[in-house]
């Protein structure tokens, strides 16, 4: 199973993020668990300092921007 | 049956019932700060949101997707040049804080993985303040002079602060670990100037668009009868008698002075340089706006327009409603700017706070600012009804400094970042700045 994570603190973008990343994991029919990651420490953590972020399986693999559905697409292959 | 939930339900219904039940209607001052209220987000609506809100969205949606954000972050990391962090850290919110959510994990990310704590607290006091929403709006309603006391203050304060929580905690500075921080990945864009040049040509769309008519005459009047603060407002004289003055002043709204609160009227000397461009403006705006089209087709590629066009939107969606509530509440508290408009708090009351430039004025503009919560950008009709109510320039610009930057919710995240002692050094580092701020200010404006 693939653990997908959103890293932000609530703001609208991290929202949309999270809407892409499950549109694009449901189009890619794996199966998967979607986690949103709101504590700022924890956050920290990921090396992360510009939300909203994306971490596929430990792995950070956008942070800053809201990518599109076909984008995260290819990161879930 | 789910009591939990219902239960939450039945409270809301009951609240909103006693409220009705106790509505005051039909007392004058409630009915008058309905009025104001009403009147106010009318003068907003017609006055603020085509011409002045709609282009800054369009600039901030720009500066979010166009300017290079990694490209700024990398004068913020673990290894950058001290003296070049505390620069950039002062002055990057106006590209990184286009949204203040951000704010708050850029802040966590630049103390514990970047520069540290010194340009991670200059960031964190000055990011609110400079965003190029917060400057444009500040500077349209509240006048020029206080949009820039804003926008530098914050960057000069912010340095000092930095500086000495650096200071201070200097010891265990050198004893952090350093985690090494994931940093964007720098897109291959256009050259700088062809960026510079498009949001140049943005900004002096919205320059010229708003470019308001020089009055014939200034009013200089009281907020309320003996109290501590003047107004001037300038317009065109349209009736003067022994009891009152009319003006009507440069976005077109009639005002009517009373003669007791009125302090002088003086000419006002015309500038022809202003004149002409006032005259020109819809033709330099339409110029502007073909270069504008120009560059936007020639040099960007059709995703990145849309990319832009998103993230316009996504500020429209995000700020109007909160700014909408923000202006009828501030309406129906303080009522509209200017002598003789009272909502439901009595001028008197916010003249004897806040008014005038003393030191005790601007120290509770500052405390009350910092404590408290302002959606992004209401803090501008706030500090416009309250200024309209007899808060003096100097307290207006305290509490802009220090408000914006701080609330109670926001001191739990940095308490949660940074600890409690440097959290309480950092929060009356920022009111003590800000009060200080807000009298020199107040004494040169």
């Amino acid at each position: 199973m693939m653990k997908i994570q959103i890293l932000g603190t609530g703001c609208p973008k991290c929202k949309k993020l999270a809407e892409n990343a499950e549109a694009a994991a449901k189009d890619a029919g794996i199966e998967h668990e979607i986690v949103k990651v709101t504590d700022i420490n924890e956050i920290m953590k990921f090396g992360v300092m510009m939300t909203p972020a994306l971490v596929i399986d430990g792995q950070v693999k956008v942070v800053g921007k809201v990518p599109s559905p076909d984008e995260i697409r290819k990161w879930l292959a | 049956m789910d009591w939990k939930s219902e239960s939450k339900k039945f409270v809301w219904i009951a609240a909103v019932f006693l409220g009705f039940f106790f509505l005051p209607a039909g007392v004058s001052r409630f009915d008058n700060a309905v009025t104001e209220s009403l009147e106010l987000t009318k003068w907003y609506a017609r006055e603020h949101v085509l011409l002045c809100l709609i282009p800054a969205f369009f600039i901030a949606g720009g500066i979010s997707v166009f300017v290079s954000q990694a490209s700024v972050m990398k004068y913020l990391g673990a290894r950058a040049n001290k003296v070049l962090a505390y620069g950039v850290a002062s002055v990057s919110g106006s590209v990184l804080a286009v949204c203040s959510c951000t704010v708050l994990p850029l802040f966590a990310g630049i103390y514990r993985m970047g520069a540290g704590l010194g340009p991670a607290t200059a960031f964190l006091y000055s990011g609110p303040a400079i965003n190029v929403l917060a400057i444009i709006m500040t500077a349209r309603i509240l006048g020029f002079e206080i949009g820039v006391a804003r926008a530098v203050g914050a960057v000069a304060f912010s340095i000092i602060i930095g500086l000495l929580m650096h200071l201070i905690y200097r010891r265990e500075e050198s004893a952090k670990a350093v985690g090494q921080a994931v940093m964007p990945v720098p897109q291959v864009t256009r050259p700088l100037w062809q960026n510079a040049a498009y949001f140049a040509s943005m900004v002096c769309i919205l320059v010229f668009a708003n470019w308001a008519r020089s009055g014939d005459v200034r009013a200089v009047f009281l907020c309320c009868p003996g109290g501590l603060t003047a107004y001037k407002v300038e317009g065109t004289l349209l009736s003067r008698t022994a009891e009152t003055v009319t003006i009507q002043d440069t976005t077109g709204k009639t005002r009517d002075v009373s003669a007791e609160l009125m302090l002088g009227v003086e000419d006002v000397r015309k500038n022809a340089v202003y004149e002409w461009v006032y005259r020109l403006r819809w033709a330099l705006v339409v110029a502007l706006l073909a270069a504008f089209a120009y560059m936007a087709s020639s040099w960007f590629s059709r995703s990145e327009l849309r990319e832009w066009l998103e993230a316009t939107w996504g500020f429209a969606k995000q700020i109007l409603p909160l700014l909408l509530v923000g202006v009828l509440i501030s309406g129906f508290l303080l009522g509209q700017p200017g002598g003789g408009h009272e909502g439901v708090v009595p001028v008197k009351w916010i003249d004897a706070a806040v008014g005038g430039n003393s030191l005790q004025a601007n120290l509770l503009a500052s405390v009350a600012g910092a404590f408290m919560y302002f959606a992004t950008l209401t803090e501008v009709p706030i500090v416009q009804g309250l200024m309209g109510a007899g808060m003096g320039k100097g307290p207006a610009l305290a509490l802009l400094l220090a408000g914006p930057a701080l609330s109670l919710p926001n001191m739990l995240v940095i308490r949660s970042i940074m600890g409690t002692g440097k959290t309480v050094v950092y929060v009356s580092l920022v009111i003590v700045m800000a009060t200080i701020s807000g009298i020199v200010f107040g004494a040169f404006f």
